[in-house]
């Protein structure tokens, strides 16, 4: 456990001080996406949360490269960790360029003033998640697929080492879905960027995954490849899904091919 | 990205342009104007240190000079207090008179007066201001624990109101009921005007917001991250407590100085923030910071220099000229963000 790049030990995570989450133990390493999947209300979010610290946690240790999270200023863990998280940001009268730009937060001085070479950090990560063109644009007025680029340019910003995601695929379409999630495959191949996502597009996260964590209503069930975790008849029992209640419509299939099927070496 | 950047900043640059030049046409307006009206050239040459007729002299050293500075000092600490509380409570229609807090300081000043005038001791501008940030800061306490409890905009504003009226309520009847004869001038006072600022007012009041706005400054870029969201700032970092408790004691120490000399003035806080946003067409709290202490101060000279000319010799209160231009824009940024969606 201990050569992971970032590891949890025994972790618990809740809301004051009512655990949701406990005793969670798992690991990823760089340029490693791991995905958390589980039924609404188990606690992904929540777990995202504590690892980011905007949720004090509950019991156990989270380690980045064997050194405690907990011992870390804000300062630096923000220059190792960027997230992209769901609560409502205000972004009034502000263009993309500047919610981009934003994530510098962490590098620069008293006044918050970028540098040239700063403003080359900000140009760069648009590049990498194609919203360069977007950059004087009103960020309230862009679409929602255009919004996740943006925020996800505004992560790479920060120049992290590892990016926690909460759901960013949910309100995009197919399309953007697939592109967002392709980008984010790529930044962690190239830029050997760790990821902890949770996601509810089963089928995304088994072919993009390295490791799947599955989080039930009683809390961890599994850890491991998509093809270690969606075995037969595993995902009904995670969701609670009823094949009596889809009455005979076939739509039990969607969740039951995810569990035949190999991988195709995509 | 540099050319944007470019064209933006020569906005910005014009803005304030416009502003300070404002500042000084309607400081000359205050000086010159009045049941004396003494011409530019005077006073200019006044100011260069040369004599003057003796009236005049006296008009505008002793009269209109303090006054007019306390109303661009006062009104530019009434902008920033505005700003902080539409920042920190992420409500575009926050100001420190609609939640209740200039109300709060007015009634603790209320009974600090005539306790102490009752008692045959004079009142100190130290002790008014004193005075008014706990009666500030307790409003602001409960302004607090409603917001805690209720997550809606408007009934955080609501509750403030009722706040404001509560302490209003009682001011009356403490003005009232006392029975001194420099009362007539806590009446004066309670309606909320500029007039009868000394030279000692304006050094005490200048010193109180100069540090306050060198605060508020040092703290920008931290503000900045807490416009954008709670969860935004903790991500990049920031202690949010602390910062919480700055803004908080921030903006209560500047709505205290305006309720402690000028009494309760309506409107500013809440206007003056939204016409220097659409002015600068940014909300960076750099720009934000300087550009609503210059506002403010504008907006105030312009609103004092009709209270005091408009129906002269009568004196309209300085919050009656502030409503009929301020709570227009509030209505104005009401319809423009129901129509918008967003929220």
């Amino acid at each position: 456990m201990s050569d992971y790049y970032f590891r949890m030990e025994q972790f618990s995570a809740g809301y004051q001080g009512k655990p949701v989450l406990q005793g969670v133990t798992v690991g990823v390493n760089r340029g490693e996406i791991l995905t958390l999947i589980g039924p609404n209300g188990a606690g992904k979010s929540t777990l995202l949360k504590s690892i980011a610290r905007q949720l004090p946690p509950l019991g156990g240790r989270v380690f980045l490269e064997n050194q405690e999270l907990a011992g870390l200023s804000g300062r630096e863990l923000a220059q190792r960790m960027a997230v992209v998280f769901t609560d409502k940001l205000y972004t009034e009268m502000m263009p993309c360029e500047e919610v981009v730009a934003s994530g510098r937060y962490p590098y620069t001085g008293r006044f918050g003033l970028l540098s040239g070479e700063d403003w080359d950090i900000v140009e760069k990560s648009m590049e990498m998640t194609y919203v360069s063109e977007l950059r004087g644009r009103d960020y309230n007025k862009i679409s929602d697929g255009q919004k996740q680029r943006v925020l996800l340019a505004r992560a790479l910003c920060q120049q992290p080492e590892i990016i926690l995601l909460d759901e960013p695929t949910s309100y995009l379409d197919i399309r953007y879905k697939l592109e967002f999630l392709a980008t984010l495959q790529r930044l962690a191949k190239e830029e050997r960027l760790s990821v902890i996502m949770s996601l509810h597009e089963l089928e995304l996260a088994k072919r993009i995954s390295d490791r799947i964590l599955c989080i039930g209503r009683e809390g961890v069930e599994r850890f491991g490849t998509p093809e270690e975790v969606f075995t037969r008849g595993y995902l009904a029992g995670l969701f609670g899904i009823d094949p009596a209640r889809l009455e005979n419509t076939g739509l039990y299939q969607c969740v039951a091919e995810l569990e035949e099927e190999k991988t195709d070496g995509a | 990205m540099k050319e944007e950047y470019g064209r933006r900043r020569g906005r910005y640059i014009a803005a304030f342009g416009l502003l300070v030049i404002l500042l000084l046409v309607l400081l000359a307006c205050n000086f010159g104007i009045g049941s004396i009206r003494i011409p530019l050239a005077d006073i200019l040459r006044s100011l260069r240190g040369l004599k003057i007729e003796a009236v005049y002299e006296n008009i505008l050293w002793q009269i209109r000079m303090p006054r007019a500075i306390a109303a661009a000092v006062l009104g530019g600490a009434l902008g920033l207090s505005g700003y902080l509380l539409q920042t920190f409570f992420h409500n575009p229609i926050a100001g420190p008179f609609v939640l209740g807090i200039s109300s709060g300081a007015k009634l603790a000043v209320a009974l600090v007066m005539v306790f102490l005038l009752g008692n045959r001791v004079s009142v100190s501008s130290g002790t008014m201001i004193a005075a008014a940030f706990v009666g500030a800061f307790v409003s602001m306490g409960f302004v607090l624990i409603v917001s805690a409890k209720v997550n809606s905009m408007s009934m955080l504003i609501v509750s403030g109101v009722m706040i404001g009226y509560i302490c209003s309520a009682v001011t009356d009847l403490v003005v009232t009921f006392a029975q001194d004869a420099d009362i007539v001038n806590l009446h004066n006072w309670s309606k909320g005007s500029f007039s009868g600022v000394t030279w000692n007012n304006v050094a005490v009041m200048g010193g109180v917001v100069l540090a306050a706005v060198v605060m508020i400054l040092w703290l920008a870029k931290p503000i900045g991250a807490y416009q954008m969201g709670e969860g935004y700032a903790v991500s990049m970092g920031i202690h949010l407590p602390l910062l919480r408790v700055m803004l908080v004691l921030l903006s209560s120490l500047l709505a205290a100085c305006i309720t402690a000399f000028a009494g309760p003035v309506s409107f500013v806080g809440i206007a003056v923030p939204h016409l220097v946003r659409q002015l600068f067409g940014t909300v960076k709290p750099l720009i934000m910071i300087p550009a609503c202490f210059l506002g403010g101060g504008v907006f105030c000279l312009f609103c004092d220099l009709l209270a005091r000319t408009l129906f002269a010799p009568t004196e309209l209160s300085i919050s009656t000229v502030t409503a009929v231009f301020g709570a227009p824009v509030v209505i104005a940024v009401m319809l423009r963000r129901k129509k918008g969606g967003a929220g």
